[in-house]
């Protein structure tokens, strides 16, 4: 579904020029839900902006479908981490999930409807008429992803996106992107630092090096479904698997240059 | 007389800098601005009552004048004079007019060099000489280039009124939040939804204190305009009484220009904080 071939990023020249990525090859399988974990700064950020067309990588090639996109890929949808900014605060929730809509060919009814149904599909059928500043930060989080669940995109981005909120609202939209994601059938790639959660939500596990980032490995994860937020966690194969991503991690470490 | 904007940080350092008035200060906050105002009004009678002068009229003399020359009119019409409408009217339709051409044109070109780089880099010392040019400098050469006097007083106001106004919509589309055009962009928003839905509203704290500034300016180049070759209007009713030496009624004037930028003033705000109410409880839970 999506292909990334060699992609490579240096922001800047001369001097202070910064290479981020220095060629990727990743690959998205229809349906699948695939975690990238990195150390922060690693480039991961670079890699889903360069995806999502929202910065031209100086090197690689991003294809859907077999096909070579420059810019925005149609059918796409993302979900920041700074969901405090994500959302256009003079407009409502329920505006902020059903603008995107219009575009799609809906008339007004239709979009509100829509937009009603992806807030409470997140729990918050009652908050489409507040304000974003209104809600709590895993609410604001929890109105991103309605926001794309009601675009319905063939491929969902997520940047950390649970990076900034408190453990348990954390576990509660780790599961619900589960759910949501077993309900439509979307393709995901969902970038995190967290090696845990990367295991316990990805289908495939792939480790990022520090930057220039490259692929420093990958791993498939075999645990039962569905998915439980303690029994999944205490499975064999789940601590074996963390094992496996945090070497994969250390690794880099170890290959990177001791600083005095 | 060059207005300086709210340059500053990225954000609407000119809407949020002002202190939100403060509730609990009430009743006794109001008794102890009125208290001053009639401390200030009664040492003024009582000044001009011990000077004598005929330059400075006591209070009640001027408001006995204003009283008879602009509200003793019919019932029918909150008891404006004739002459009060003859004033008002044109006098506020030059203002008001020039101050709306002014908007419109600011906002709409601000827009556009704000979201455009190249743009800018082309207009930017235009405008930087543009606001430094006295639109009083102007005056005469307007007067000239238009035949018709009105067409020459609402091109003075909207000269000096649309810098302010122009320059606060750039810098408000300018600092456009990065995650927000990146949603735009990624969620495919249409043209008009960019326009509607995040520039004028991203912009809008700043675009209205342009307005605002350009408000209280449009007074100050209404008066002027009419100060020459005006037959009606605030600035005509100056020259008239001072070509009298009818000082009491050149203070009337005075007053009544005073109290009008007081009255807009005043319901622009009210106005404002209606609009922009998202911002300020943006603001502060953020
Ligand atoms: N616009 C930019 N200009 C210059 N350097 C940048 C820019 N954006 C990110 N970087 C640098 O690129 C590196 C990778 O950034 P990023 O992709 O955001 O990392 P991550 O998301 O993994 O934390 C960082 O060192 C960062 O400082
Ligand atoms: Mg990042």
């Amino acid at each position: 579904m999506l292909d990334v071939v060699n992609l490579s990023h240096t922001y800047g020249t001369g001097p202070k020029a910064h290479h981020a990525l220095g060629g990727i090859d990743l690959r998205v399988a229809e349906g699948e839900l695939v975690c990238v974990v990195g150390p922060s700064g690693a480039g991961k950020s670079t890699l889903l902006r360069s995806i999502a067309g929202l910065l031209t990588p100086t090197g690689g090639q991003i294809r859907v479908n077999d096909t070579e996109v420059a810019g925005t890929p149609g059918d796409l949808a993302v979900v920041f981490q700074d969901y405090s900014r994500s959302l256009f605060p003079w407009v409502t929730v329920g505006d902020n999930v059903a603008l995107p809509l219009r575009r799609r060919g809906k008339d007004k009814a239709a979009r509100r409807a829509a937009a009603a149904e992806a807030l409470a599909e997140v729990g918050l059928s009652g908050a489409a008429g507040k304000y974003p500043w209104e809600l709590s930060g895993g609410m604001q989080q929890r109105v991103a992803i309605a926001r794309a669940l009601a675009y319905r995109p063939a491929l969902l981005l997520m940047d950390e996106p649970f990076g900034s909120v408190d453990a348990q609202t954390r576990e509660d939209l780790e599961d619900l992107v589960l759910k949501v994601r077993d309900h439509h059938r979307m393709t995901v790639l969902l970038i995190t630092h967290d090696i845990d959660e990367s295991v316990y939500l990805g289908d495939r596990v792939v480790v990022l090096t520090k930057a220039p980032a490259t692929i420093a490995g990958e791993l498939k994860v075999d645990l039962p479904s569905p998915r439980d937020q303690i029994a999944t966690r205490e499975h064999p194969a789940f601590v074996h698997l963390r094992a496996e991503v945090g070497r994969l991690v250390r690794g880099r470490d170890e290959h990177a240059p001791a600083r005095p | 007389m060059t207005v300086t904007t709210t340059g500053g940080g990225p954000r609407g350092t000119a809407v949020s800098a002002r202190p939100a008035p403060r509730r609990g200060a009430g009743a006794l906050g109001v008794l102890g601005r009125v208290w001053l105002a009639a401390l200030a009004l009664a040492g003024w009678e009582i000044g001009t009552r011990q000077a004598e002068s005929v330059f400075f009229p006591p209070p009640s003399a001027i408001a006995a004048r204003m009283y008879e020359q602009w509200l003793t009119g019919p019932a029918g019409r909150v008891f404006l004079t004739d002459e009060a409408l003859e004033t008002f009217g044109p006098s506020l339709a030059r203002m008001l007019g020039g101050w709306l051409i002014a908007s419109v044109a600011g906002v709409a070109l601000g827009l556009a060099i704000g979201r455009s780089r190249a743009l800018a880099d082309y207009v930017d010392p235009l405008i930087e000489f543009g606001r430094a040019v006295p639109p009083s400098a102007l005056v005469p050469l307007f007067m000239v280039l238009f035949a018709e006097v009105t067409d020459m007083q609402l091109a003075t106001v909207v000269f000096g009124v649309i810098w302010p106004i122009l320059i606060n919509t750039i810098d408000g589309a300018r600092y456009l939040d990065r995650l927000h055009t990146d949603i735009a962009q990624v969620f495919r928003l249409s043209r008009a939804q960019r326009l509607f839905r995040l520039m004028l509203p991203a912009a809008a704290p700043k675009i209205v204190a342009g307005l605002r500034l350009g408000l209280s300016l449009s007074i100050i180049l209404m008066v002027v305009s009419e100060l020459v070759g005006s037959t009606n209007g605030f600035g005509y009713e100056l020259l008239d009484s001072q070509s009298l030496m009818d000082m009491t009624r050149l203070w009337g004037i005075i007053v009544v220009l005073g109290i009008l930028g007081y009255v807009l003033n005043t319901t622009f705000l009210a106005v404002e904080r209606r609009v922009l109410s998202w911002h300020r409880q943006a603001q502060q839970t953020t």
